[in-house]
């Protein structure tokens, strides 16, 4: 590492805070790091490895409905019985499709997303040495560690990995004979998860905690970069939402092991009889589920939507486009994201006058976001735009964003989701909206602070090739299954060529699994990008290389534990001058000149 | 809080808590947040599964014991307002511990914390005596010897929301008591004379209030209604 930056005494009066860089050893700098940065790439490269996990089963699972009648011995080679005779079994098709969303949506886009972003970039981006409470954040990370390996050793108990869908809705959660998953898998499951909830509190309360209380001199809270602001709403939804989900596995752990009837009633089991539970509700667990699931789309979404307004603005060279505005929306969308957890529910016997309220919550929520995508738009708007990779990752970002939101003031409306509810429609609308927008956002975030992270730059052309194939691909996998979904075809669905209905999606099923495979290729391509260029790279010689105003620029390259040399930078200017009074860009630590004109 | 004479620039300034509060307190405020909608989750829960079922057990029927009262005694929530009073006077008696704690008065935190520690235990004791009847009873997770007020039989979910939320809340308590040594330890090690400041007894006070107000609605939810 280049700098050391020295730790001065200290700054903010803060007890916990008087560690120096003295001697390093591997293990408390790579390993048990206190270090906000360290810790931020360890969540990236635990991310990292489930994505390309969570990706390969989706090529698998892929590969049975694009392939139904197909054998492929390399399957049973790779997955032993569950991949019998070169098919992959209906338990193992249903392991992985579990698996395969519980992977995605928490391990990878909230711990990956969130962890990595918001702990490498909030002090940074704030002005501080480190988080609020560095051992804390270190402790985050090893409860995520211990989560992963937990779920991770779930897929290889000898009944396999839970197989009832990333939600775990009773029965089939609840009772352990109620399939093959539902035994040992599940209690991984649930384990894995109360793991995952205790790492993300540790987490959150150290955001808030940072972005409140140890920001520089001058650095108001109407001086954060959006980022900031984005983490932050995050921060607080995961702390609010995640303690409710929390509340349901405890239910359904007593429900599993303790003969409870917390979800369970009036169940009739062919060959056993009625089991004795009666007075519990399965509902109830959808409905403490979701209230966690809801502001759980928002916990994957706002962080890329900030990181989205970073760099549209970077590399539009102009401010962003109503700044205030896209606080508010933040804000907005932070509120509805608990109000509007039943529209997931609309077909499961909820009051219709209920459903009527959930739609009118539901459809508010496309205000603040159209409030976001027209400011990113107007930011774009007649800007002196650098397409750089992470420039066209979140100009990706706001195309997904649109054409996904656009399908969710469909599913928004309880009639049409007596309809599309469970049908391929749904899978295109949140794959798009959350899954590969917020996909698009953490590539945009790694393009654009990977020379920060590691001092060396990333391969443009690999990074371009990257951009269209993902893009092109995305559209190309989830563009068709709307018109599936709207001809009813199901989710979860193990075999639809066996319905004489859904044989004519045979081949274009066939073509999106053809595309899911090449795009799975490609993010191969970006991660022999992102390991070679850490090693091999080019090396990084500006320490602003993207001519940003933001305080993580005026770091030295490779920052040592405390981030700057010397005294900390103080603020005096949001981090939007772009293009003012001519001048290309103007640091946020830039005093405000005599001549300056007012923004 | 009290209105500090620092001399403020414009919004705050930066490096200064917004409500000048400090940070680990500002976390302790967060987690708070964070467990609150734990238990409210689990009380709306059983709110929900209580008013959709047809009956329900009278509480003054099932808690109507008393510890070493002869055979026969009806007492209804008499010793869960014994209970209560334990766990409010332990609240009082941190408060006070907190007070000597910004009067830098080492003794009397010493002496409030005990006090604090007794009742913490007094009342998971209590508990403890409550649960032990309830199952001699034959009351348990997935069990309910109890019939409904108006004499049918009731669901067992009486009983899996009694023992969950309460042996939930109960937990709480005994990590508090746990915090609450660990201050006193420090205390009596002169940890926070030498930092200058009791905060750490403030941060375990806010989190015992918060016990406690938890126990007003469990008490409410399932004694009283």
């Amino acid at each position: 590492m280049s700098h050391e930056a020295v730790l001065h005494g200290d700054a903010h009066g803060h007890d916990d805070h008087g560690h120096h860089e003295h001697h390093d050893t591997f293990l408390t700098k790579y390993v048990f790091s206190q270090d906000h940065k360290m810790i931020a790439k360890q969540f990236l490269i635990t991310g990292m490895v489930w994505a390309v996990l969570g990706g390969l089963m989706s090529v698998l699972f892929r590969l049975q409905l694009g392939y139904p009648d197909s054998t492929f011995p390399f399957l049973e080679d790779l997955l032993g019985k569950w991949g019998k005779g070169g098919r992959i079994t209906p338990e193992a098709y249903y392991a992985l499709v579990t698996t395969h969303g519980t992977v995605l949506v928490f391990f990878v886009l909230t711990a990956g997303l969130s962890g990595t972003f918001a702990n490498f970039l909030i002090p940074l981006q704030v002005g501080a040495r480190d988080m609020a409470s560095p051992f804390m954040n270190m402790l985050s990370y090893w409860f995520f560690f211990a989560a992963s390996i937990v779920m991770l050793s779930s897929m290889f108990v000898e009944t396999g990995p839970f197989s009832g869908g990333w939600t775990a809705y009773p029965p089939l959660s609840a009772l352990g004979d109620a399939s093959p998953g539902s035994k040992t898998g599940m209690d991984l499951w649930i384990i894995s998860m109360a793991l995952f909830v205790v790492s993300s509190l540790l987490g959150g309360l150290n955001y808030i905690a940072t972005i409140l209380n140890m920001r520089t001199k001058g650095m108001s809270m109407t001086r954060l970069p959006l980022t900031i602001w984005a983490l932050f709403f995050t921060a607080v939804l995961g702390v609010l939402s995640f303690p409710v989900l929390f509340s349901g596995f405890i239910l359904l752990i007593f429900d599993r092991n303790f003969g409870t009837s917390f979800y369970l009633s009036d169940i009739f089991v062919n060959g056993v009889g009625a089991l004795p539970n009666e007075g519990g509700s399965a509902i109830l667990y959808q409905h403490l589920f979701w209230f966690l699931g809801h502001p759980e789309v928002y916990i994957i979404l706002l962080p890329a939507m900030g990181m989205v307004s970073e760099i549209l603005s970077i590399n539009s060279r102009k401010p962003i486009f109503g700044y205030m505005a896209m606080i508010g929306s933040l804000f907005a969308i932070a509120i509805l994201a608990f109000l509007v957890w039943a529209h997931h529910m609309f077909v499961t016997g909820l009051n219709p006058f209920l459903g009527s309220v959930f739609v009118l919550l539901t459809l508010l929520i496309a205000v603040p976001s159209a409030i976001k995508v027209f400011n990113w738009l107007t930011t774009l708007w007649r800007g002196n735009i650098r397409f750089t990779p992470a420039m066209l990752f979140a100009i990706g970002f706001v195309s997904l964003f649109i054409s996904g939101g656009l399908t969710g003031i469909w599913l928004g409306n309880s009639a049409l989701d007596i309809h599309l509810h469970d049908t391929y429609f749904v899978i295109a609308h949140f794959h798009i909206v959350m899954g590969v927008a917020s996909m698009f956002g953490m590539f945009a975030g790694i393009y654009h602070w990977f020379p920060k992270m590691y001092g060396k730059q990333l391969n443009n052309t690999l990074g371009y090739i990257h951009f269209w194939v993902t893009i092109a691909g995305a559209y190309l996998i989830f563009w068709p299954m709307h018109y599936e979904g709207l001809a009813g075809m199901p989710r979860r669905y193990y075999d639809f060529s066996i319905w004489e209905s859904f044989k004519q999606f045979g081949e274009l099923n066939k073509f999106i699994s053809l595309v899911s495979m090449i795009v799975f290729m490609v993010q191969l391509l970006f991660l022999f990008n992102f390991f070679y260029s850490i090693f091999k790279g080019r090396k990084l010689t500006n320490q602003n290389p993207w001519d940003a105003t933001t305080l993580e620029w005026t770091a030295p390259i490779n920052p040592g534990h405390g981030n700057w040399v010397g005294e900390i930078p103080e603020v005096h200017r949001w981090p939007y001058d772009y293009g003012k009074d001519g001048v290309d860009f103007i640091a946020q630590t830039t005093p405000v000149g005599a001549d300056e004109s007012q923004h | 809080m009290s209105t500090a004479t620092v001399e403020t620039t414009k919004s705050w300034g930066g490096g200064k808590s917004p409500f000048n509060v400090e940070y680990g307190k500002l976390m302790m405020w967060y987690f708070l947040m964070s467990d609150a909608f734990t238990f409210g989750a689990f009380l709306i829960s059983y709110g929900t599964i209580r008013f959709s079922t047809n009956g329900w057990p009278d509480p003054n029927e099932v808690f109507r014991s008393f510890p070493f009262a002869p055979e026969g005694v009806h007492a209804p929530l008499v010793f869960v307002s014994v209970m209560t009073f334990i766990l409010i006077v332990s609240s009082v008696t941190m408060v006070l511990a907190v007070k000597a704690g910004h009067e830098m008065d080492k003794k009397s935190v010493v002496k409030y914390m005990i006090w604090t520690i007794i009742g913490g235990i007094a009342f998971l004791s209590c508990q403890a005596w409550e649960w032990n009847h309830l199952h001699h009873e034959g009351a348990w997770w997935g069990r309910n010897p109890f019939l409904n007020a108006d004499g049918t039989a009731s669901s067992t979910n009486f009983t899996n929301y009694f023992f969950t939320i309460t042996g939930f809340h109960g937990f709480h308590v005994f990590s508090g008591v746990i915090i609450n040594i660990i201050m006193l330890i420090m205390t009596l090690m002169d940890k926070f004379e030498q930092r200058g400041h009791y905060l750490m007894i403030e941060k375990a006070g806010l989190y015992w209030h918060f016990v406690d107000l938890v126990w007003v609605f469990v008490f409410t939810c399932f004694y009283l209604v």
